[in-house]
């Protein structure tokens, strides 16, 4: 017989172990689903700085580790498949995996925000090979080489930072002539002796033989192109919420990102919304994490007025 | 899972006859970290046809980027000891899977 969940996850970065903290620690039934790696972005994320109370050693791995122990401690399952849909018209709402159809009171989506890709020649072709989208990942190859960094908000300036360890030279590549990252972040920036910076300039076409050897960058106001010798493309233009399969079932915004009510709830009655992936003003581990506990809390108040 | 690495990589992969899968991890990878027991897994199901080698990134950074990896997790097939198929980033076990199915 197919169990009949309380609570019913979609995601396990910060928002959704927050939610399943608070919803297991409450005694609803609950499990997180996750198709690749548990703590989201979080968990690619090196040093976390601004996270109350994450201080000495604190880094993004380390934080969610501790999260989904917590969880587990309150008798969270994990199951490790990819939603291939949801279906949540009736009292009983379902999430189909590539392997099952799970069955639940509520569902909370805390399926976060992923990196915009360029959508130039050479990028998909040269993933993995060249062009990254995180840092933490992938900067021990570049140990000594160089690197361009295309951005300039929080994300592309941290990321450019961390890049510092490893490579040689770290060039950040931005469209504008002033960044748009945090003072703090900027004066670091500016301050490091292994980073440059290119203004005005996107990128056009990364190439190269079997691995990133340069890219075409032009120049937005004089639409100049040029050529830079390059090993490493990392990409941080920005987020989109992982919200695609949800599209024409709940209310989202023009840009994709769900909208919900102060208590996270969508305009479906037992769906709720909680971290990157909603409509908000600031998108952080503290905010995923307090969305997660409202979630949790909400969808308990939801279930008990469902039994009554 | 064998360990590969820049002293045994022509042993363990060039000469194999059999299909040889690698998985390119490293000790801060998490979804790399992640992915491991499921290819674990994946190994116990096809072991008779297809040798399972696991190669840590970051002890040989200069053999990864011999074989043209720069970014993990990277997953590359050799049969008869050339590379017949690669995936990398958005990896899932079944992708792995579908990798495998493809050339066995």
């Amino acid at each position: 017989m197919t169990t009949l969940y309380d609570c019913l996850i979609i995601g396990g970065g910060p928002a959704g172990l927050s939610a399943a903290i608070y919803a297991s620690r409450a005694k609803l039934n609950t499990v997180v689903f996750e198709k690749s790696k548990i703590g989201g972005q979080a968990a690619i994320t090196d040093d976390i700085e601004n996270y109350p109370g994450s201080m000495e050693e604190a880094t993004g791995p380390k934080i969610v580790k501790r999260m989904r122990e917590q969880a587990e401690f309150f008798g969270t399952q994990f199951i490790m498949e990819e939603i291939r849909g949801i279906d949540i018209n009736g009292k009983i709402k379902k999430v189909v995996t590539n392997r099952w159809c799970y069955e639940g009171k509520t569902i909370i989506i805390a399926t976060g925000a992923e990196h915009i890709r360029l959508n130039v020649p050479g990028e998909k072709e040269f993933i993995g090979k060249g062009v990254s989208y995180c840092a933490t990942c992938d900067a021990d190859f570049f140990t000594d080489l160089d690197v361009i960094v295309v951005g300039g908000g929080d994300s592309a300036i941290q990321e450019a930072l961390y890049l510092t360890k490893f490579a040689e030279n770290v060039t950040i590549l931005h469209r504008r002539d002033k960044l748009r990252a945090n003072k703090c972040l900027q004066d670091k920036a500016f301050k490091n002796p292994k980073i440059k910076f290119i203004w005005n300039s996107v990128v056009e076409k990364i190439e190269g033989d079997g691995i990133v050897e340069k890219v075409i960058i032009r120049n937005v106001k004089t639409g100049e192109l040029n050529e830079v010798k390059t090993d490493g493309v990392f990409v941080f233009i920005g987020m989109k919420p992982t919200t695609e399969i949800f599209k024409d079932l709940i209310d989202m915004d023009e840009k994709g990102y769900i909208l919900t009510d102060e208590n996270m709830r969508t305009n479906v009655p037992g769906v709720f919304a909680a971290g990157d992936c909603r409509a908000k003003l600031l998108r952080q581990i503290v905010t995923a994490a307090a969305d997660g506990a409202i979630a949790a809390v909400a969808a308990e108040r939801y279930i008990e007025e469902l039994e009554c | 899972m064998v360990e590969v690495n820049k002293d045994n990589f022509d042993e363990v992969v060039k000469k194999e006859e059999k299909l040889v899968l690698i998985d390119f991890w490293g000790p801060k990878c998490e979804q790399c970290l992640a992915l491991m027991p499921e290819v674990e897994k994946l190994e116990q199901k096809y072991a008779d046809k297809v040798k399972f080698c696991k190669l840590d990134a970051s002890q040989n950074r200069r053999l990864c980027i011999s074989l043209k990896v720069l970014g993990l997790p990277t997953f590359q097939l050799y049969k008869n000891g050339e590379k017949v198929d690669e995936i990398s980033k958005d990896v899932t076990i079944e992708k792995i899977e579908e990798m495998i199915k493809k050339h066995i």
